[in-house]
């Protein structure tokens, strides 16, 4: 009942790990068996290894947490080496979320990922924290449509992109990136944002901005995912503030075909699971037999 | 040990000093000294639960000792034998108190004199000192009573013990080994000091942290073995592979 087919890859049901909240599984598997999962989306890549930020990384706000990690990786080759062995024993399909600095970062990463087993690769192109994150590329549409293009003629997976809720217009980012070959959109990675620390009277991060995440977003996200299914053919796969089963249909009502789930696996390890549980007992009783009969059911409601 | 996610109930729930609290809740199985659980004692906000250090426990149950200092250790504070917590854990590499033989100096710094009651009590063979630094006046010195031989008091005030800091008190190299936890300054002049006698040094690093087990690269500290998160590879490391500006 729970199964969803996305450009051809079958998800035992429509809940996935988003990237940089559920390392590479390893954490998660003493609290649950990683099987149950839709998917999992790694830890965001880069080409070479990254410590990351300096500083303080984390704030909470009143309803949700601003990071600043800095895309910490062992890089592509480490983590080919080190964690897919790992992830492909899972039995979930496996994202491998990969940002870059410089187109050339792309494509190689690209090309290395190209001879491995991940399942899809989700393009980002919309981490806010660092220049090698790829917001560059997430701002303005045409420069997105440059990279995906780019990336579309090299790659051998499906490819999904993960759009910045920070573009200049959301709609026409997806719109442009589906054109320029992207085979599914997610969206939406954290906002900009930013906190001061008042007693040292400077900005909390060093970088100043860092990015907001958790319940704070979820209902502008909802909204973006919203707009975004209604101007795209290909799938959406929503995200952002989801920490309850009801949160995620919310999001396959506005039309996304998936959900991915962040920091609420940081507020309790087992969230996607509960998710994953609240989402059939509410099919049943809704007499729902597929999630496609979900997927966008609010915009013929509206 | 991995650790689990539970419902536990609270068995006892207690002021022990201004805005210090001691909560012993119901959690079977074991816990090493040093490692810490992720507690929440609401629904809803504040967001991420806290990270709160075992300061004792036994096969059933584990006791918290833990300073209000927000929203969420308030929250935490109101809650009463009965009610119910949900505990993460036990999660982080403690003590390693097998590796320490010989005279141990157990130096403290205000709340960081939490985690180091369990490991007193559960080093084996050793010879231990007290070294507690407060504020004002101390808070579970006594509790350490049949576990060390000696106790030494500093206060901040002078309202208690050396009027000063706690490091004054302590020579290293009076001793085998050295475990600490508290202020991440007081921890650094405990380690340099315990470089230049050789004295073998484990520090309890404290930092942010959104999930505490290891998956939100939030409390990342910098070693001599590279990146590790202080929640998973520590709290507990080696003095001279963290305080290295120290």
């Amino acid at each position: 009942m729970l199964e969803t087919v996305i450009h051809g890859v079958t998800f035992k049901n429509p809940v996935i790990a988003a990237s940089g909240t559920f390392g590479f599984g390893h954490e998660f598997s003493q609290f649950y068996d990683l099987s149950r999962l839709g998917g999992i989306s790694s830890k965001g890549l880069t080409l070479e290894e990254r410590f990351g930020n300096s500083g303080e990384r984390l704030y909470e706000t009143e309803s949700g947490l601003i990071n600043s990690i800095g895309l910490q990786n062992p890089g592509v080759d480490a983590f080919i080496r080190d964690e897919l062995p790992y992830m492909e024993s899972l039995g979930t399909v496996i994202l491998a979320n990969l940002g870059g600095g410089t187109l050339d970062a792309y494509l190689q990463g690209v090309e290395k990922l190209n001879g491995t087993s991940v399942d899809i690769i989700e393009l980002n192109i919309s981490c806010p924290n660092v220049k090698a994150g790829g917001m560059a590329f997430g701002i303005k549409s045409d420069v997105a449509y440059e990279v995906v293009r780019e990336v579309r003629a090299v790659c051998k997976k499906p490819l999904m992109v993960k759009l910045s809720p920070n573009a200049e217009n959301i709609v026409e980012m997806a719109a442009r990136c589906e054109e320029a070959g992207a085979d599914s959109i997610s969206l939406v990675n954290t906002f900009k944002a930013m906190a001061i620390d008042i007693h040292k009277k400077k900005p909390v991060f060093d970088n100043i901005f860092a990015g907001l995440s958790g319940p704070a977003i979820k209902n502008i996200a909802l909204r973006m995912v919203y707009e975004v299914s209604s101007a795209v053919q290909v799938p959406v796969i929503g995200m952002g503030g989801i920490s309850r089963w009801e949160d995620a249909v919310e999001f396959i009502m506005a039309g996304a075909s998936a959900v991915q789930v962040g920091t609420a696996n940081f507020v309790r390890p087992t969230v996607c699971l509960e998710i994953i549980e609240g989402l059939e007992k509410f099919m049943v009783e809704n007499s729902f037999q597929t999630i496609a009969e979900m997927v966008g059911i609010a915009h013929n409601n509206a | 040990m991995p650790a689990s996610c539970l419902k536990s109930d609270i068995l006892s729930h207690k002021e022990i000093f201004s805005g210090v609290y001691q909560m012993t809740c119901r959690f079977p199985g074991p816990k090493a000294p040093g490692q810490f659980f992720m507690v929440r004692g609401w629904q809803g906000y504040p967001l991420l639960s806290r990270p709160i250090s075992v300061n004792d426990a036994d096969e059933d149950t584990v006791t918290f000792v833990y300073e209000v200092r927000g929203q969420g250790t308030q929250l935490l504070s109101a809650l009463r034998p009965g009610e119910s917590v949900e505990l993460t854990g036990p999660v982080g590499s403690g003590f390693p108190v097998e590796k320490l033989s010989g005279r141990v100096a157990v130096v403290a710094g205000g709340i960081g004199i939490a985690p180091l009651l369990y490991a007193a009590k559960s080093m084996k063979g050793c010879e231990a000192e007290l070294f507690c630094g407060f504020r004002g006046k101390s808070y579970l010195v006594e509790a350490f009573a049949p576990y060390v031989s000696a106790v030494h008091v500093a206060s901040d005030s002078g309202a208690e013990g050396h009027h000063g800091f706690v490091t004054d008190l302590l020579d290293a190299a009076d001793f085998d080994a050295v475990i600490t936890c508290g202020p991440e300054i007081m921890m650094k002049k405990v380690a340099r000091a315990c470089r230049e006698a050789g004295v073998l040094c484990y520090v309890s690093m404290e930092r942010h942290m959104a999930c505490g087990i290891g998956a939100c690269l939030g409390c990342t500290c910098k070693t001599l073995h590279g990146a590790k998160c202080v929640c998973k590879d520590g709290p507990v490391f080696l003095g001279e592979d963290v305080m290295i500006d120290a």
